[in-house]
């Protein structure tokens, strides 16, 4: 029975009366500028992580108070997660859900109004931390506190509108992409007003609050949101349903359970209570049912269609995507145990990690979402020479990246448990920062790609040059 | 609409307990750990420089947390909850890029090292990759009154003019020199800030003297028999502990280090100074007629006596230098004198 409801469910799209044409086209504008806003953002977090990666090598380039590496780092990552990814998969939600339900946007002014508050929050943290004004380095919510709040009025606004747009479907049931994008953007705006809150965040109590925040933030924003854009754009791709709706709502009830309760492990060893530290290593065990559970889903949805695979690079991001998202966060649990925390933690390898989860996993979904689903809403394609670039860059980029931090901060850990002089961990890491680099400038230059694509999409010639084999299911769906 | 409520509202519940449970209560509960014995507020001054340490994100490369792990022990006992009571923003960190600045004032005690490695670190550390907080600097054409210049090295320095600390860098060097852990109450009557006896493995003499000592592979394999000269342990111990100032190649920097090479109490037969200069620290020492402002931090805390004798006979066969060895037991002798 789910799966037939998932396929009543895309089949609902079906129907378009010809007043559905304004709201069809205030869709796709939203869908349009939230994509091409979170384009730019990518642009420019990644060409601040380039010079940080040169950096590395070279530390007296780019010199000074406003170009230092402690002011740059942090303005990479928040940008990268809140001006990028955030809005990227914010626009992607809405599209899905509006689609999925067969209904118009509940409000296109809110979905204004909020992109200027996100947009506000990202250009205004960015300069706040560039001039020296940040809330301490504590991961992720680093901006002062009044800019974080702007963020947060935006996740609210977005919140309602999702829950205002899938009120306004006329079935009983909702598509489970509607589970995951609305609880994430619920549970965002739990955690970022814990996050905000000041009245128990002091020495100690702050701790254990950055462990739940950092984790959350990945795992209970972009998890879910991701998530909810594959159950759509997936099957949407390949003219099937789901393999398993009852699957993926076991996974989206197990990670609402198990996830908010790791984040202890990032401060493993420290003085945080022991047991808060055990529970967090216990539950990162238990992150697997549902991240197995999810990824599984998702491969044996597209099992049989390796041909189709072959030919659909949006279908390929996705594959990427979801081998990211299995092999990241099983790395992530092995990382919480702490035989391998006593080698591991502290290093490079973590930076290796987190970019392995956030850009081999959230980052390769987003981009096979955008490619099937905005030449759905634009009737405009990229070119498959366009997809093709992108897609090999980005994938060995990320690959060379990420291997070479792996073994780098390896080598790190055993530096430091062999008694080496500290500044030895330096010297011998060097050689795999160059090829970090190395990675970084290839996935850089496929964003720049990426951006010309979106350009096409958005703003290119329209639908007839499209080959269709980049989206096979474009015919049957329409 | 039902359905709607059920999995927003009841997810979101959900959810609202567990940030309640995991984030909210062990919040509150850890924001009321009390300070631990000794540890202080910052004076202002110092809390100053925390900020500017903050502002310009040290900690992405620095943490201040030590682990109970053996590795750790360099940087000083582990972490005590009553240690971060007055953290807030708290400054753990998560990256260690550079050592762990927990220990900083201790291990670090010069100011005038301080200023020199803040204004260009690869001014004493060749091989550093942190930036150069230059900009926290001013070069003037005269140092003024009761400021002293910072003694930059010949290749480092302005081509005119004399560079001396802004603001910004008097507060962070205060905020530096401040990191000291206090003794755990129960650790004993020894100094403050002392980590477990020896950074690497002094106590694996015995075990490790049976085998071959030609098997000189990784630096940290073989400690010989007290009284034979671990050279490649020494070289070692020498660059985590004492390069940083006196230089790689022995020779300080000039007019703030004093250089090891062809130094008097360096090549003494006695070795009762150089010794007591490494267990006790030294403070105003005049070297070949140079008066020397920067104390040198005590290792009898930090130091086995065989890592000591290691590093002393280290120094005494490098550089040109031609000192009689020491035996740990000498170390120990010189040890027990105290004071």
């Amino acid at each position: 029975m789910p799966s037939e409801a998932s396929v009543v469910q895309t089949s609902m799209e079906g129907h378009h009366s010809s007043e559905s044409e304004d709201s069809s086209r205030v869709l796709t504008s939203v869908f349009v500028a939230y994509t091409a806003a979170s384009t730019l953002w990518l642009l420019f977090a990644t060409a601040v992580g380039v010079v940080l990666a040169y950096k590395f090598g070279a530390p007296d380039f780019a010199p000074g108070e406003w170009l230092t590496f402690g002011r740059l780092r942090p303005i990479h990552t928040n940008a990268t997660f809140y001006g990028w990814a955030s809005l990227a998969l914010i626009g992607l939600g809405y599209y899905v859900a509006a689609r999925s339900c067969g209904t118009p946007l509940y409000s296109a002014k809110l979905a204004w109004i909020a992109l200027v508050l996100f947009n506000v929050a990202v250009v205004a943290g960015t300069v706040a931390l560039d001039l020296g004004y940040s809330d301490g380095s504590l991961e992720y919510r680093e901006w002062p506190w009044p800019i974080r709040l702007i963020f947060l009025a935006g996740l609210v606004v977005t919140a309602m509108n999702l829950i205002g747009t899938v009120a306004r479907r006329d079935t009983e049931d909702i598509y489970l992409s509607n589970w995951y994008i609305i609880g994430g953007v619920l549970w965002a705006s739990t955690f970022s007003l814990v996050a905000v809150l000041p009245w128990y965040q002091y020495g100690l109590g702050q701790v254990s609050v950055s462990g739940f925040y950092m984790h959350n933030a990945v795992g209970m924003w972009f998890t879910p949101l991701t998530l909810g854009m594959l159950y759509y754009a997936l099957p949407k791709t390949l003219s099937r349903p789901i393999y398993s709706y009852a699957l993926g709502v076991f996974a989206f009830w197990t990670n609402l359970v198990f996830y908010p309760i790791i984040g202890a492990h990032h401060f493993l060893f420290t003085p945080l209570p022991w047991w808060l530290q055990t529970t967090a290593i216990v539950f990162s065990v238990a992150m697997l049912v549902p991240v197995w559970g999810g990824s599984t889903n998702f491969l044996l949805t597209m099992r049989g269609r390796l041909r189709d695979l072959a030919h659909s690079y949006p279908l390929m991001f996705i594959l990427v995507g979801v081998i990211g998202y299995v092999v990241g966060s099983t790395q992530g649990t092995f990382e919480a145990f702490r035989s391998l925390q006593e080698v591991w933690h502290l290093t490079n390898f973590t930076v290796g990690h987190s970019h392995l989860t956030m850009y081999g996993f959230v980052n390769f979904a987003i981009w096979g979402g955008v490619y099937a689903l905005l030449p759905l809403a634009t009737g405009k394609f990229p070119g498959r020479l366009g997809m093709s670039l992108h897609f090999w860059m980005a994938v060995v980029g990320s690959f060379i990246y990420v291997i070479s931090l792996s073994i780098g901060g390896t080598i790190q850990g055993l530096d430091w448990m062999h008694g080496a002089p500290f500044i030895q961990s330096v010297v011998d890491i060097q050689s795999y920062w160059v090829w970090r680099g190395v990675g970084g400038v290839l996935m850089f230059l496929s964003h720049i790609v990426f951006a010309w694509n979106v350009g096409r999409m958005c703003f290119g010639p329209s639908a007839e040059a499209a080959p269709l084999a980049t989206v096979p299911a474009e015919g049957a769906a329409a | 609409m039902n359905k709607l409520v059920l999995i927003a509202g009841g997810s979101a519940l959900v959810y609202a307990t567990l940030a309640l449970v995991m984030g909210v209560l062990p919040g509150i509960e850890l924001s009321l750990t009390p300070a631990g014995p000794g540890v202080e507020p910052l004076t202002p001054l110092q809390a100053e420089g925390r900020d500017v340490y903050v502002a310009n994100g040290c900690s992405y490369c620095h943490t201040q947390q030590v682990r109970p792990l053996p590795q750790d022990k360099i940087f000083g006992r582990p972490s005590a909850p009553g240690d971060f009571a007055y953290q807030t923003p708290e400054l753990l960190g998560s990256e260690r890029t550079g050592p762990d600045l927990t220990n900083a004032g201790v291990r670090q005690p010069s100011t005038v090292w301080q200023y020199i490695h803040l204004y260009n670190p690869r001014a004493v550390v060749p091989e550093s990759i942190m930036p150069a907080f230059d900009w926290m600097f001013k070069v003037v054409d005269q140092a003024p009154a009761g400021t002293a210049p910072v003694p930059l090295p010949k290749a480092y320095a302005p081509a005119r003019g004399v560079v001396v600390p802004g603001h910004q860098a008097e507060a962070l060097v205060a905020y530096l020199l401040s990191l000291k852990q206090p003794a755990l109450p129960d650790s004993g009557s020894d100094a403050s800030a002392t980590p477990a006896v020896g950074s690497a493995s002094p106590t694996n003499a015995s075990t490790t003297a049976a085998t071959a000592p030609a098997t000189g592979a990784a630096p940290a394999a073989a400690v010989p028999a007290t009284g034979g000269a671990d050279l490649t342990k020494g070289q070692a111990l020498f660059t985590a502990n004492c390069a940083a100032c006196h230089q790689a190649n022995g020779e300080g920097l000039p007019g703030a280090f004093p250089s090891l090479k062809g130094n008097d109490v360096v090549n003494d037969a006695d070795p009762s100074g150089q010794l007591h200069a490494i267990l006790q620290g030294l403070q105003g020492a005049k070297v070949g007629g140079v008066v020397y402002s920067s104390p040198m931090p005590p290792f009898a805390g930090t130091l086995s006596d065989v890592d000591i004798a290691n590093i002393v006979d280290y120094e005494r066969s490098s550089w040109g230098n031609h000192g009689a060895p020491v035996t740990a037991a000498q170390v120990a002798a010189e040890r027990a004198k105290g004071k």
